[in-house]
């Protein structure tokens, strides 16, 4: 492998908890890179208004990220976007990565902050009808179906409370979700059961999209009969949760049954010098601010670890 | 508004300038929604990469965005943005929704020609 640089700490994603690794490491006169995949800031950007990030009365997610990347910068931190990690070795004093456009860095220090992103049906015809009768975003495409009859997949929170607000151009809702109860806080519940254009479709899910140019109907089976009913729609709002992207770390760090990296309270992940912070790690609440923390307490404890190994290796010196 | 480092375009007569004046062209017709901003931000990234392209977007809600949203190309969309690929003036490819940098890239590629320093 060819070995171009090394850094103090490779920071593998750009969001709101890698960023803010990026700001303290640097600051800490750290060499650090911050590896990015997609758009910096990861999820904070899809965020229209943040409102509640303490210190700052309102603020797009957008804005909130190029802040924190010219933070970042301003203190000597580097950045490497669209690019994704095709080898890691993390195990030993000197962790080695090789992107996806072929560079190589090695680091006496990694932290994980690959994030999440919105999870897809997987069902046939899903990737076709993305845009012409499937969407993702009630804000972004919900004048499209003023006057239509739609379906809204999932059952948590985001499900019902997009579910009641696609109502304001929707004729009719009907709400497909797997389980024969909600996720959802109850007065989301209750707001839902209460609206006369909401209709209820209980454990059952989507198995097919079907139409020609654009979305016509879906077929959808209840999983407590079997029993397959064509159903004809306008269009399918998908709301379903969020997948944390760890698949390129799997069988490297110890993750959960659901994917999520598994940190104390440290952000210290099970290999010595790796440390995780943000929305792939195990946790119960997903917020900016909680990532902006997560990312905090790893760069400290990275930055930690990296006195103690340096303070190891003078010691061994000493000792001759 | 979008506040995008991508070139705005504010106006019909402005849309139809930067298309007389530039053999290539993706236009990304939307707003500053979790569909269309990875989007802008994906053709931010390739500006450097795609210098044969010239890179803009439109805000989908301003009425002169109708030389946009009364394409043909785009009668079937129901997501934004609505990107819109031009080769001397004319459409060659119109996407809805939210793309990957993988499918911006495929397009850009086949209709314009992959960038020589890439």
């Amino acid at each position: 492998m060819e070995v171009t640089n090394h850094y103090d700490a490779i920071v593998l994603g750009g969001g709101p908890a890698g960023l803010t690794a990026g700001i303290y490491l640097s600051r800490a006169k750290l060499r650090t890179l911050i590896v990015n995949e997609g758009t910096i800031g990861g999820q904070m950007i899809l965020t229209h208004e943040i409102a509640n990030y303490p210190g700052v009365e309102s603020i797009s997610g957008y804005q909130l990220a190029n802040i924190m990347k010219k933070q970042a910068k301003s203190f000597g931190c580097d950045f490497r976007n669209n690019a994704s990690p095709v080898t890691l070795e993390l195990e030993g004093e000197v962790k080695s990565i090789t992107l996806s456009d072929g560079s190589a860095y090695t680091a006496s220090s990694i932290i994980l902050t690959p994030g999440g992103r919105p999870r897809t049906l997987g069902v046939a015809g899903e990737d076709d009808f993305k845009g012409r009768g499937i969407s993702y975003c009630a804000t972004c495409d919900g004048d499209f179906f003023t006057n239509k009859e739609i379906v809204v997949v999932g059952g948590g929170n985001s499900a019902l409370e997009e579910a009641v607000s696609l109502t304001k151009y929707a004729s009719k809702v009907t709400i497909v979700h797997q389980f024969d109860h909600f996720q959802a806080f109850e007065h989301a519940i209750e707001e839902a059961r209460r609206h006369p254009n909401i209709e209820f479709m209980m454990e059952s899910v989507i198995t097919a999209f079907k139409g020609s140019e654009n979305l016509e109907s879906v077929d959808i089976k209840n999983l407590k009969t079997g029993e397959t009913v064509h159903f004809k729609t306008d269009g399918v709002f998908i709301f379903i949760g969020y997948l944390p992207n760890t698949e390129f770390i799997k069988g490297h760090v110890e993750l959960n049954k659901w994917g999520e990296i598994v940190a104390g309270n440290d952000m210290s992940t099970n290999i010595p010098g790796v440390f995780a912070a943000g929305d792939s790690i195990a946790k119960r609440f997903r917020q900016v601010t909680t990532a902006v923390g997560d990312g905090t307490v790893a760069a400290l404890a990275a930055s930690a670890w990296l006195n103690e190994m340096r303070v190891k290796q003078k010691n061994l010196v000493d000792a001759g | 508004m979008l506040y995008t480092n991508l070139k705005h375009l504010e106006s019909a007569a402005e849309h139809a300038k930067i298309l007389s004046e530039n053999e290539n062209v993706m236009v990304i017709c939307g707003r500053m929604g979790p569909m269309c901003i990875p989007v802008y931000g994906i053709a931010e990234d390739l500006e450097d990469t795609y210098t044969h392209v010239k890179f803009c977007d439109m805000e989908f809600d301003n009425p002169e965005s109708h030389v946009i949203r009364n394409l043909p190309e785009v009668r079937n969309f129901m997501g934004i943005p609505f990107t819109i690929y031009y080769k001397n003036g004319k459409v060659v490819k119109a996407t809805s929704s939210i793309q990957s940098r993988q499918q911006v890239t495929a397009i850009l590629d086949k209709e314009f020609g992959v960038p020589v320093n890439a």
